[in-house]
């Protein structure tokens, strides 16, 4: 019998005529750390929302270390830490008079409030800041400091809703330092993102939640053997035939080719293997085919979701965007 | 699955028995916040300090003049009573804006996901506004005797015209609670707050007597709670109370009227704003 601090069975909730969740199954066993990976209005934050008792459920149950969401909200409250995607803070406090008065309605007494506030301050990189108010922080800092906060009282369970997104690459690396000490000190961790990398990094196990509901789960490892390695990308000049570039591409394939015809590209799942950009160039070329540009890179959300979904990331807009700001993005 | 349910502990019974201390110490903490705020910020002091002595001053010395009591007596003296019924009320949109504020933030959020207790995010409020309102009424009744207001009665009674003042103006902070459970930004409640307070401050007998309104009005400011409390204030300090000749039921039994209407309110908005509260943070 795994012991499972969050389980989450059919969980259903709709805003109006948009089902944010639709049917959303979850187990992370204690101390585990799952990174829940989808884009912009795939249901993450609505799933974290509901197990961190903020959002009912119209229908399905959950529960955190046993205690049901629902019925038992109070319960959960005692033992779980949220940080949400806004920074959830005082702008008029200063950024240690936050954290003391979280950690005392966190059911801390006041000293204890205060040495903890002292030491995530310090650890945080913000004592420095700590007496100044929080709308004198930058992004970055507010970050830290949210997290701080949903830490101060020494929760079991940590959800975090998108903590790095927007963050600039040092911020992030901060942050994610962070969250790999929590997970080595046994905090259990729901992380939700809409990069890959992160849940990569981060994640012992990452559920794809694509409108609502879970579409693939696994290790990062077996998510991205599922997408293939890397991922090549041609761009044919004008006039080119189309069909026969991705006939040509597809020989080399760990995946399905796609094409965009309006743009004339191609692009497929492809192994990592050197020289391998050189031997699609040079069967392109035998079958005749011109190509203006061509480029490998490390498969992103879009390519997991492709793969995984059969249609790319719903939000692109917001995701691309997004996106500019990932790094370990290798672009070929 | 089956793990989880077996697991459940009832936990809940051992912090039961503390609920009270929790909710007390809660309310202490958010009001605190506030008030840290105030003292960070003297500037958002502003409603219940530059507003009302700015009012002081205009009404003293600008339209007191022409304003004539039925009764007699001097305008100054009359002022003051009516003045700490608008200072106190004008704090409701006050309140709503703070709260509008708070809603459309994260940090109720962060609230919500600790385990503190529901209404305290409120009472913490109504608490922290009580308190400016006492600064609010110190500034008023400065005011008052600066420009010649004196009280001619025993101290128990001018004791007990700030405490039904202030009665009145916490009660009346729950309107403003509302107000900020329904609106959706700040500056909605601002502008709101000021439609809905403005009349109530002025068809009443706060700046002059109901004897020169219109016959169909008349009963409607005598009605009005903040009649009820500008008389009873004057009564209490031995003020100028024209009022006294109005043959109105509150105007007859002003300390009696407060009490009800501020009984009224908060039976009324106080459970409305907490239910309006539960109801929209659980979207």
């Amino acid at each position: 019998m795994q012991d499972l601090a969050i389980e989450a069975a059919g969980l259903v909730k709709s805003f109006g005529s948009t089902r944010a969740l639709a049917g959303l199954d979850l187990a992370v066993p204690r101390g585990g750390i799952l990174g829940l990976l989808g884009p912009n209005g795939a249901g993450k934050t609505t799933a974290v929302r509901v197990l961190a008792t903020l959002a009912r459920p119209d229908a399905g149950r959950a529960r955190v270390l046993g205690a049901d969401v629902v019925r038992e909200a109070g319960e959960v409250r005692e033992h779980i830490g949220l940080t949400g995607q806004y920074a959830a803070l005082d702008d008029h406090l200063t950024g240690r008079a936050n954290l003391i008065m979280v950690g005392r309605l966190g059911r801390l007494s006041r000293r204890e409030a205060r040495q903890r506030a002292d030491k995530l301050l310090a650890r945080f990189e913000l004592a420095g800041a700590a007496g100044r108010a929080v709308k004198t922080y930058s992004g970055g800092m507010r970050r830290r400091l949210d997290l701080a906060a949903s830490l101060i009282g020494s929760p079991e369970v940590l959800f975090l809703d998108e903590p790095t997104t927007g963050l600039d690459p040092r911020s992030r690396a901060v942050m994610w330092e962070i969250i790999r000490e929590l997970a080595a000190g046994g905090t259990t961790l729901l992380l939700t993102t809409q990069y890959l990398d992160e849940a990569d990094q981060l994640a012992d196990r990452v559920a794809v939640i694509d409108t609502g509901r879970v579409v693939a789960e696994g290790t990062p490892g077996d998510l991205k053997a599922q997408v293939g390695d890397d991922r090549i990308e041609l761009a044919l000049p004008a006039g080119s035939d189309l069909a026969a570039a991705a006939a040509g591409v597809k020989a080399f394939a760990a995946g399905p080719v796609t094409t965009d015809a309006e743009r004339l590209l191609v692009g497929a799942p492809v192994p990592a293997r050197p020289g391998l950009t050189t031997e699609v160039v040079r069967a392109l070329d035998t079958a005749g085919v011109e190509v203006t540009s061509i480029s490998l890179r490390r498969p992103s959300l879009d390519d997991v979701f492709l793969t995984l979904t059969g249609h790319g990331a719903a939000d692109q807009g917001s995701t691309r965007q997004d996106r500019h700001g990932a790094p370990g993005q290798t672009e070929g | 699955m089956t793990a989880i349910t077996a697991t459940a502990p009832p936990r809940r019974a051992s912090w039961r028995p503390g609920r009270l201390r929790w909710f007390i110490s809660d309310v202490a903490v958010l009001t605190g916040r506030s008030l840290a705020r105030i003292i960070r910020e003297p500037e958002t002091l502003m409603d219940v300090t530059v507003q009302p002595l700015i009012f002081v001053l205009l009404f003293a010395y600008v339209f007191g003049g022409a304003i004539p009591l039925p009764g007699g007596g001097g305008y100054h003296e009359y002022l003051v009573g009516g003045m700490l019924g608008m200072g106190l009320a004008g704090t409701a949109p006050g309140t709503a804006v703070a709260l509008v504020t708070d809603m459309s933030t994260g940090l109720i959020d962060r609230f919500r996901s600790l385990p503190m207790s529901r209404s305290a995010v409120l009472a913490g409020r109504s608490i922290a506004d009580l308190l400016t309102q006492v600064i609010g009424t110190a500034v008023v009744a400065g005011a008052g005797l600066a420009i010649g207001w004196r009280v001619h009665s025993p101290a128990a009674d001018v004791v007990a015209a700030f405490g039904l003042a202030l009665l009145f103006a916490y009660a009346f902070t729950w309107t403003g609670a509302c107000l900020g459970m329904v609106l959706r930004s700040p500056e909605a409640a601002q502008q709101i707050g000021f439609v809905l307070f403005l009349p109530l401050m002025f068809v009443s007998n706060a700046f002059v007597p109901t004897q020169g309104m219109p016959g169909w009005l008349q009963p409607v400011a005598d009605w009005n709670p903040l009649s009820a409390l500008a008389a009873a204030s004057r009564h209490l300090f031995g003020n100028p109370d024209p009022a006294a000749a109005v043959h109105s039921w509150p105007m007859q039994h002003p300390e009696l009227a407060v009490a009800g209407w501020s009984a009224l309110l908060l039976v009324v908005f106080a459970p409305l704003a907490v239910h309006l509260y539960r109801r929209k943070s659980l979207s």
